[in-house]
This record gives structure tokens, C-alpha cells and sequence, in this order.
């Protein structure tokens, strides 16, 4: 079996690009790495498949090929498409819910997650205590001493 | 063309086309309420049918549309669906827990439910994931069990995210994004898998992998580990579950509890016995299932929300199914196919139970729970029997399961499997804690002594998130438990218990399931049709 160099390296950049959007937060770049990854790993199973040639329909022939192209990962690919197009318009749909509901696209931490792990920084406390609320007191606008830090002063 | 050969797309084709039915039925909610129950009722009785012939016959392959090996040596080239005890097992367990959950989300939208709730998007989804479970139990070849995968997937994305309030649509963004990676890691794993052996066929792969070079068997099986693991929820893949999960409705987390994790695990057993079974990357297995084991349980010690503290445990105890299948032996397979069954089972009845807990008392969180066993000690007994079950109580099945993995770990005998086995009783121990945890704040002490009892939600949910809070004095009286939801949870309940009482049938059942399981050339010639 015969492999292209070129197909390879398209591979290995789609794949990289996917995951470099996918650690982002924004969930518009993390759909179009997901698809990109998808892309890539279509490009593989095309790539993987036997040798190109004839379309694979009996008695249809090309450019004089004695060897039929792979239906199988013909056939694989266009599942796959099909599959990420339908998931793909759920998450544009979720991300636009989600921005109507948050002002925001992104991917946000999970509350009682936030909760459990403060838990740890006040030992002695029952569990099922609740978080004492911030004193809001103490938030003023009067300046502090972080305001006297060398460089910030007079910064507000 | 025999009776089986009839049976066996049954449980996929009749969910999909009852899906078809109640989606026209859309505004006719008592007539998609029958269709549902009547369809899954059938898928009920057709699994157990399946299971009596493979008992009878051993493992029985159908190649769909008669794509099947021809005697000039070519290989089957469609889809094939294969059935043998361990798969027929399992689709006689989801199916009743997926009747029982269908019967008691109906239970609850008939009494609690009002114009608003979407019902008529929820049942047709529902069915198109139990085909879905059922494609990926039966499926002979990787692509169509992606494709089951994606089935289940694309259904339980829909089922996480109904009504898509604020708290769903964020669990619901990190569940797709997580769960399509994942998707993304198989189907890379199948192009490999293709690019090695040219099939896709579960036995021909199997068949083909033996000349190719160790190196890359392991380098494929890895791949395939981590999606599966994902799946599955085996640590360090697993931090996902306890996020989204709990925010879902009380019928959907427990399906999702009890079936989605437990396809990660079947398809782990057959990737790990049929397609590589030299076992190279056992001891990473069995250190992934002592971690899942002890992380979980330790996240479980410190929630204070019944769902999540429960799906917590979920993850742990997947830790014991992966710990049986990396054994690598008869009884540790075994003793996992007996693990898988019970806890499908425990883990859905615990979630309905929350659910009905939820309804009664308006919250699930234990900073506001109390004093229910004397306001119910109906419900009471709901909790403690299933309850002691996953906390491995003798004589329930939990105790059966864990016995036959820590004799399994004992018999192998290696320093691993020595630490597995300590681990295990650790779970066991601390799962125990945990769920005696939940009993005296919820149960025993009064809901005065609990920090935030005084609060509740407004009105019983039933697929709308509405997380309205009230006083609890200002709670509008619920009334008795439901009858269509106590009754599905019973019924569990005793599912639970005859796991427990027939658990000598049930055990050497779950032996021959993994003898046939580890003996890979019947299963090959059942579905390539070599010497008989």
C-alpha cells in the first residue's frame, strides 16, 4: 500500500488546529475544532483506505483505472459527515441558548463544584453548612493598601 | 430463517419505529403514552426470548440483508449484529429498567404534570436512545457500534438539555463537548483499526489483528481505551459525569446512571477479550479501575446533593467492572458481567428513589433534607434496600458481586491484584459511609436541625427545571406518593432482590456468559461461519 506524504501532513495540521481551538473556552471555537478534528479524521479514513480508482458502481469506469476505489470508507465518511452535521447544529443551537441566558458563550464552571472545593479551606466546619456571606461592608471605595503599591499609586 | 434470526434486530427496529409513531402522535399524549409502554413492554419480552436461545444455542450472528461471508472466502460485508449470553444479558436488564423509568416518567407527568412540560418531544427521544442502547449491545462491527454510540448520544443530548434552563444548558455544553470528543477518539480509533486490518467486522478484525505486530495491537487497543474510558467514566475520564448529570430530571439521570456508563463497559469487555486478548495493557487497567474506585468514592464523601453524591458513586463503582474485565480470568469476568447487571439495576432505583424523594420534600440537597422516615416510611424502605445493596450488605447482590471480583483478585494473586482487593473493601466500606451519611440527614434527624430546612422548592418538577425556592411552610401539601412511581421503583426494587435470591442461577449464568465471552474462536465462527 501506497501513501501520500501530503494527505498525512494535511492530517496532523487539521488535527493540531482542532485541538488548539478545542482547549479554548469560547464554545464557537471549540464547535469548529471539533469539526476540524472531524475533518481530519475523515481525510484519514480516506487516506487509510485501498488504493483510489474506479467509482465503485459496477460497470462505471475512469481515466482507464483497472481498480475500484474503497465503497466501504466511502460509505464510513459519509456517516460520519452526516453524524457531526446533525450534532453540529445542536451545539450552535445550545450556544445560542446559552447566550441568551448568559450573555455569554462560554463553557462556565460548575457551581456546586466551585462550592465543594472552597469546602476544603475551612476546616472544622460541618459540611452541609452554608458559605458564610462576603462582608460587604468592607468593600468601599476608600483607597487601601494595595493602592499604595510602587507604581499603582493614586491608580483609582 | 429461524425464529432467532427473526428476534434479533427486534430490540433496535421496534423502539425506531415506535419513535417514528409517537413523533406523529405528538398531540395525542395518551396515545404516545401507550405506543411507549407497548413498544418497550415488546422489546421486554423479545430480549428475553433472545436470552433463552442463546442459552439454548450459544452465540447467533445475523448479517443484515444477507451480506454475510460467501463460500468464496470474502469476508461479511454489511452490517451484522451478533448475540451471544453476556450481550443478551444486557439487553434483557436495560430493557426492564428502561420500562420501569418510561412508567414512572409517566407516572409522574400524569400527576404532576401540567400544559408546559414537553412531553412530546420527551417519549419519542426516549425511544430512539433505547434503540440506540440496543444497536450497541447487538452490534458485530465497530462502525455500527459507533453508530450506536451516536444514536444514544445524540438522544441523551436532547434528553440532558429538555427545557434547556440555565443550570441544564451549561451541564448540557460540557456533556456534548466531552461526549463528542470522545466520538471523535473511536472514530479515530476505527481508522486505525481499518488502516491495520482492512474490516471493521468484530470476529475478522479479531482474526486479522493476530498477524500484526504487538506494538501496534497496543497502540490500537489504547485508543480505543480511551474512548470507551470516556465513556465509561474510568478515571482520570470521568470528571465529566458528576457535572452533568445531576441537573437532568429524575427518570433521565437514572437511565443515563444505569445504561449510558455501563455500553462504555460492554464495549471495553469485548474490546478487551475479543479483539485484544494478550492483555497488554492490563496492569494500567487495573491501576485506572483502583483509582476510579477511590476518587470516586472520596468526591462522593464530600457532595452534599443527593444526585451528585449518587453520581459519584456511580464512577467509583465502575471501578469494579474494569478491575473483574482486567483480571483477565474467568471468574473475574464473571464476577464483572454479575457487577454490570446489579448495578444497572441498584444505580437506577437509587436515582428514581431520589427522585421521589425530590417530589415528596422538595429538595434533594442534604442541607435540606430531614425527617423523612417519619413522614414516610414507605419511602424510607425505598431508600434502605437499594441503598444497602450498593453498600455490598450481605445477602444483597452488591455483597455476591464484590465477593466473586476480590476471590477473582485473590486467585491472580499479584501485588496489583492484592492492592485492588484492599481497595475494593475500602469502596465498599466508605460507599457504606456515605450512604448511612445520606440515611441520618435525611431520615433520622428532624428537618429543623438541618441548615437550610426551612427552604423547598416551590412545586414537584417534572421535566422543567424550575428552581423557584419557597418556605417550606408555604409548600403547597404534595400528597401520597404517586402509584405510577412507586409502583416502577418497586419493581425495581425486586428486580434488585431477585439478582439477590436466584443468585446461584444468575451467577453461573453470568459464568457461561464469560466463558463464551473469553473463548474468542465460537464467537468468531458463530459469526464467520468456520468449523462448527
Amino acid at each position: 500500500m501506497t501513501t501520500f506524504l501530503v494527505p498525512l501532513l494535511l492530517i496532523g495540521g487539521l488535527t493540531s488546529a482542532g485541538v488548539y481551538l478545542l482547549l479554548e473556552r469560547n464554545l464557537t471555537r471549540m464547535l469548529l475544532g471539533l469539526l476540524l478534528i472531524g475533518n481530519a479524521i475523515n481525510l484519514l479514513i480516506l487516506t487509510v483506505g485501498s488504493a483510489s480508482g474506479n467509482p465503485p458502481i459496477r460497470g462505471r469506469t475512469s481515466n482507464g483505472d483497472t481498480t475500484t476505489a474503497d465503497p466501504l470508507a466511502q460509505g464510513m465518511i459519509l456517516t460520519a459527515i452526516v453524524i457531526s452535521m446533525g450534532i453540529a447544529a445542536f451545539v450552535l443551537a445550545l450556544t445560542y441558548r446559552s447566550y441568551r441566558l448568559n450573555t455569554a458563550e462560554e463553557v462556565s464552571d460548575d457551581p456546586e463544584d466551585t462550592r465543594v472545593s472552597q469546602l476544603a479551606e475551612r476546616d472544622g466546619v460541618p459540611l452541609e453548612d452554608d458559605r458564610p456571606e462576603p462582608d460587604k461592608a468592607k468593600d468601599t471605595d476608600a483607597p487601601d493598601e494595595l493602592d499604595a503599591l510602587p507604581g499603582l499609586e493614586g491608580s483609582r | 430463517m429461524s425464529m432467532a434470526m427473526v428476534l434479533t434486530p427486534l430490540p433496535v427496529l421496534i423502539p425506531m419505529v415506535g419513535a417514528a409513531l409517537t413523533l406523529f402522535a405528538g398531540r395525542r399524549p395518551r396515545l404516545q403514552r401507550v405506543i411507549t409502554l407497548a413498544a418497550l413492554c415488546v422489546v421486554v419480552a423479545v430480549c428475553a426470548a433472545l436470552l433463552y436461545l442463546t442459552d439454548r444455542d450459544g452465540t447467533l450472528a445475523l448479517h443484515v440483508g444477507g451480506w454475510g461471508p460467501t463460500s468464496a472466502g470474502v469476508g461479511p460485508l454489511g452490517i451484522t449484529l451478533v448475540v451471544d449470553r453476556l450481550s443478551a444479558l444486557m439487553l434483557v436488564v436495560s430493557s426492564i429498567v428502561l420500562l420501569c423509568v418510561v412508567f414512572y416518567a409517566i407516572g409522574q407527568g400524569i400527576r404532576d404534570g401540567d400544559e408546559r412540560q414537553p412531553v412530546s418531544i420527551f417519549l419519542p427521544t426516549y425511544l430512539v436512545l433505547s434503540a440506540g442502547v440496543c444497536t450497541a449491545f447487538l452490534a458485530g462491527d465497530l462502525f455500527n457500534l459507533f453508530v450506536g454510540f451516536e444514536v444514544l448520544l445524540s438522544a441523551s443530548f436532547v434528553l440532558l438539555t429538555i427545557g434547556a434552563s440555565k443550570d441544564r444548558v451549561r451541564a448540557g455544553i460540557a456533556y456534548v463537548m466531552v461526549s463528542m470528543v470522545s466520538s471523535l477518539v473511536f472514530l479515530f480509533g476505527i481508522a486505525l483499526v481499518y488502516a491495520a486490518t482492512g474490516t471493521l467486522n468484530m470476529a475478522e478484525v479479531a482474526v486479522r489483528l493476530d498477524s500484526v505486530s504487538a506494538g501496534t495491537r497496543t497502540a490500537l487497543f489504547a485508543v480505543l481505551l480511551v474512548a470507551f474510558g470516556i465513556k465509561a467514566a474510568v478515571f482520570p475520564l470521568s470528571t465529566w459525569l458528576p457535572d452533568s448529570y445531576p441537573t437532568a430530571p429524575a427518570p433521565v439521570t437514572a437511565v443515563f446512571a444505569g445504561l449510558l456508563t455501563k455500553v462504555g463497559v460492554y464495549a471495553i469487555i469485548r474490546a478487551h477479550s475479543l479483539l485484544f486478548p494478550t492483555g497488554g495493557l492490563d496492569p494500567l487497567l487495573l491501576v485506572a479501575a483502583l483509582l476510579t474506585m477511590l476518587i470516586g468514592i472520596l468526591g462522593a464523601i464530600a457532595q452534599s446533593d443527593i444526585k451528585r453524591l449518587l453520581s459519584f458513586t456511580l464512577v467509583s463503582h465502575i471501578g469494579y467492572m474494569v478491575f473483574g474485565i482486567a483480571l483477565s480470568s474467568q471468574l473475574g469476568m464473571s464476577g464483572a458481567i454479575y457487577y454490570v447487571a446489579h448495578h444497572i439495576v441498584v444505580q437506577t432505583t437509587l436515582f428514581l428513589v431520589v427522585g421521589l424523594i425530590e417530589r415528596q420534600a422538595g429538595a434533594s440537597t442534604l442541607q435540606r433534607l430531614g425527617g423523612l422516615a417519619a413522614v414516610s416510611p414507605v419511602l424510607a424502605f425505598l431508600f434502605v434496600v437499594p441503598a444497602l445493596n450498593l453498600g455490598g450488605i450481605p445477602p444483597f447482590s452488591g455483597f455476591i458481586g464484590k465477593v466473586a471480583l476480590l476471590e477473582a483478585g485473590a486467585q491472580s494473586g499479584s501485588v496489583l491484584a492484592w492492592l485492588l482487593v484492599g481497595g475494593g473493601v475500602l469502596t465498599s466500606l466508605l460507599t457504606l459511609y456515605v450512604v448511612t451519611r445520606v440515611w441520618t440527614k435525611a431520615f433520622w434527624r428532624s428537618r429543623e436541625d438541618a441548615p437550610e430546612g426551612h427552604l423547598s422548592a416551590a412545586a414537584p418538577s417534572v421535566l422543567l427545571d424550575e428552581p423557584e425556592d419557597i418556605q417550606f411552610v408555604d409548600r403547597d401539601h404534595v400528597g401520597r406518593m404517586p402509584v405510577g412511581m412507586l409502583l416502577p421503583t418497586g419493581a425495581l426494587i425486586t428486580v434488585g432482590l431477585t439478582l439477590t435470591v436466584l443468585a446461584g442461577p444468575i451467577f453461573s449464568y453470568s459464568g457461561r456468559a464469560a466463558d463464551e465471552v473469553l473463548d474468542r474462536q465460537q464467537y468468531i465462527s458463530a459469526v464467520l461461519g468456520g468449523p462448527q
